[in-house]
């Protein structure tokens, strides 16, 4: 059974499929290696990004960590971010942008400088721990604020407190829906995420399980 | 029955720092082993039976074995692309000790003559990263890394490297084209990675579980490591134990436990009033196994026998409160999102497996359509460059032979409901 049009979201040209808003120009040339001379990259990324080159035998194994920093300083893998670092590593922006999109981390999408990255994990076993209405909240708590980019990601690797949220790098949980409002309370005053509820103060299940005699 | 190894000790205060770990008797076994031949050390790893923790469970000795003898460039490789929905044993392994880690990679690197070495951590870890490569630092400082490591004929260089968020860099060929700065697209096998890996040199690329537990075999000996564990499950693994259950958490077992001591005793089983309905032994890319299968011994050959697999050792359980159709949909959706697309048996079998789990929720499913997603996941079996697809066709087609009858009561249910729907609106 087709589901009835009106269910189909549609662009304003009418496909499904987003356009683009300026057509190609097929006259162009496509970017090539900037040019050192006249891009100007800041010192310390031209830094960080020669001394990832230097601990590899390829110099483009750096691309990731490289993007990494890039995004860092500019909240996104903009087209100039891309142009600097394309410089520095010399290759194409076009290369550095294939790798951009394929990874969830880089964000190729405009963001501000100072954005916080709350990864919400909604996977089997946060999800049979009620995941999804975390989300939903943690969502609603954000608002239109675009100095959050909250997601629901793929799982964290920390289902032994699902659910759990990575708010800026910080694992965090066992989360309700109702300690969404004070983790972006604690981002927005830039005060450390609910330091009770970190991960990296849990004593391993091993060694409880030891302490009870389970074991 | 249970016995610590790599958890020895684990929440030992400073145990992540060189001083406490050596402490700890840490980086005694290093000097032995470069005391040792370089295929002496390699012997060992063969015969302690070690098998790859990551989840193929290869043994990692033979594996070690295959890098070709010469004066080549060599690399290892240390995939802690920890990425299996419910798997987060490496994560604690690296955090809390990462000097263990750092040891045996720097013995299985003495043993395969590599001399590059890169821990290839995903870019989520960044916590762990950060601690991984404080430890680094520290090896370096101490002589461990370098040239001629504790003055041996033996260098090592080693670099952490994050990756940027994607479950298929766990996949060896693809991590290897993420850490060559690429999109992470899997390669065809062979050529394998032992001959043509990282920059078409010969790569070793092992689970972090797997080089952690490499000082405890050498400092022991391969024939008391062989006394862990069952014949052909040797050891102790770390296990996952996540989902519907009390005291979810990383639990180190001897192999050949029973599963119900594992998941009832020492996770606590499913909460109070609820009953385990099925449950994933390795992660979300097995087969599915049910209540009945709980008293199976907990090592490779059982699960395999019973139709699943051990994969990277990891369980997530599901209790009777919650529908197998939206545990299909939570699976198919995740790896629909994580397929790169490169092969069209996945990149298309993960899509419309969602698409069709979604028409039996909205009551538009015919019972043929159970048919023809069954048909679908046996197509991709085997079709693609790697086993993301797999891991995606071999739960879902095994919930399907077990469920058949939950799926087709929904079915019902939800066109029942659409068609309520559609004579009051009608009304």
């Amino acid at each position: 059974m087709t589901p009835p049009p009106e269910r189909i979201a549609r662009f304003s040209h009418g496909s499904r499929v987003p356009g683009w808003d300026e057509a190609v120009d097929l006259e162009l040339d496509p970017a090539e290696v900037p040019d050192p001379a006249t891009t100007e990259v800041p010192d310390d990324l031209r830094d960080e990004i020669e001394d990832y080159m230097a601990r590899y035998p390829d110099r483009h194994s750096a691309a990731l960590p490289a993007l990494t920093a890039a995004q860092r300083r500019y909240g996104w893998c903009s087209p100039e971010a891309l142009e600097q670092v394309a410089c520095v590593m010399r290759v194409t922006p076009a290369y550095l942008a294939a790798v951009a999109t394929f990874y969830d981390m880089l964000r190729v999408d405009p963001a501000p400088v100072d954005t916080h990255a709350i990864y919400v994990c909604t996977n089997i076993s946060c999800s049979l721990n009620g995941a999804d209405a975390l989300f939903d909240a943690m969502r609603a708590a954000a608002g239109d604020d675009e100095h959050f980019d909250v997601r629901a990601f793929e799982c964290l690797g920390a289902c032994d407190i699902a659910p759990m949220a990575s708010v800026d790098g910080t694992y965090v949980g066992p989360l309700a829906p109702a300690d969404c409002v004070r983790i972006v309370g604690q981002c927005r005053a830039g005060e450390e995420v609910l330091p009770e509820r970190q991960f990296a103060r849990r004593k391993a299940a091993d060694t409880l399980a030891r302490e009870a005699g389970l074991k | 029955m249970s016995s610590d190894l790599l958890f020895e000790g684990i929440d030992e205060p400073g145990l992540a720092t060189l001083e406490g770990y050596r402490r700890r008797g840490g980086y005694e076994t290093l000097p032995k082993a470069l005391r040792m031949r370089r295929d002496e050390v390699l012997n060992e790893l063969i015969e302690s039976e070690l098998r790859g923790r990551g989840g193929a469970g290869f043994s990692m000795g033979k594996k070690a074995s295959f890098l070709p003898k010469g004066d080549m460039d060599k690399y290892l490789v240390c995939n802690a692309d920890e990425s299996e929905p419910g798997a987060f044993k490496d994560r604690e392994l690296m955090q809390k000790n990462p000097h263990q880690l750092i040891e045996g990679l720097i013995i299985a690197a003495y043993a395969t003559a590599a001399t590059r070495a890169f821990i290839f951590i995903r870019g989520e870890y960044a916590y762990v990263a950060d601690i991984l490569e404080r430890a680094v630092a520290e090896a370096k400082e101490a002589g461990y890394l370098g040239e001629r490591v504790l003055n041996s004929d033996h260098n090592l260089i080693l670099w952490v490297h994050r990756g940027a968020g994607a479950y298929i860099c766990g996949e060896e060929t693809a991590l290897l084209d993420a850490l060559e700065g690429k999109r992470g697209n899997p390669r065809l096998k062979p050529p394998f990675p032992a001959n043509q890996g990282l920059y078409q040199g010969p790569t070793l690329i092992n689970n972090v579980e797997t080089l952690s537990t490499v000082p405890h075999i050498i400092s022991m000996g391969a024939e008391e490591y062989v006394k862990l564990g069952v014949p052909n499950s040797t050891g102790t693994k770390i296990v996952s134990v996540s989902g519907n259950v009390q005291r979810p958490g990383n639990y180190e077992i001897e192999l050949g436990i029973s599963s119900r001591e594992l998941i009832c005793d020492l996770a606590g089983g499913p909460p109070a009033g609820r009953e385990i309905k099925l449950w994933f032994p390795g992660g979300s890319s097995s087969p599915v196994l049910t209540a009945d299968d709980l008293d199976l011994p907990y090592d490779f050959d059982s699960m395999a026998k019973a139709g699943s697999m051990l994969g990277s050792g990891t369980i997530i359980v599901v209790d009777d409160s919650n529908d197998v159709l939206d545990v299909a949909l939570k699976v198919a959706k995740f790896y629909r999102h994580e397929s790169c697309g490169k092969c069209t048996p996945c990149r298309e079998g993960t899509n419309w497996t969602v698409k069709m789990l979604e028409r039996i929720q909205r009551g538009e499913a015919t019972p043929m359509d159970l048919d023809i997603m069954a048909s679908v996941q046996e197509r991709i079996i085997g079709h693609c460059l790697c086993v993301l697809g797999d891991s995606m066709a071999m739960p879902i087609g095994s919930m399907i032979a077990k469920f058949r009858g939950e799926f087709e009561a929904h079915m019902e249910s939800a066109r029942d409901e659409g068609d309520r729907a559609a004579i009051e609106a009608a009304a």
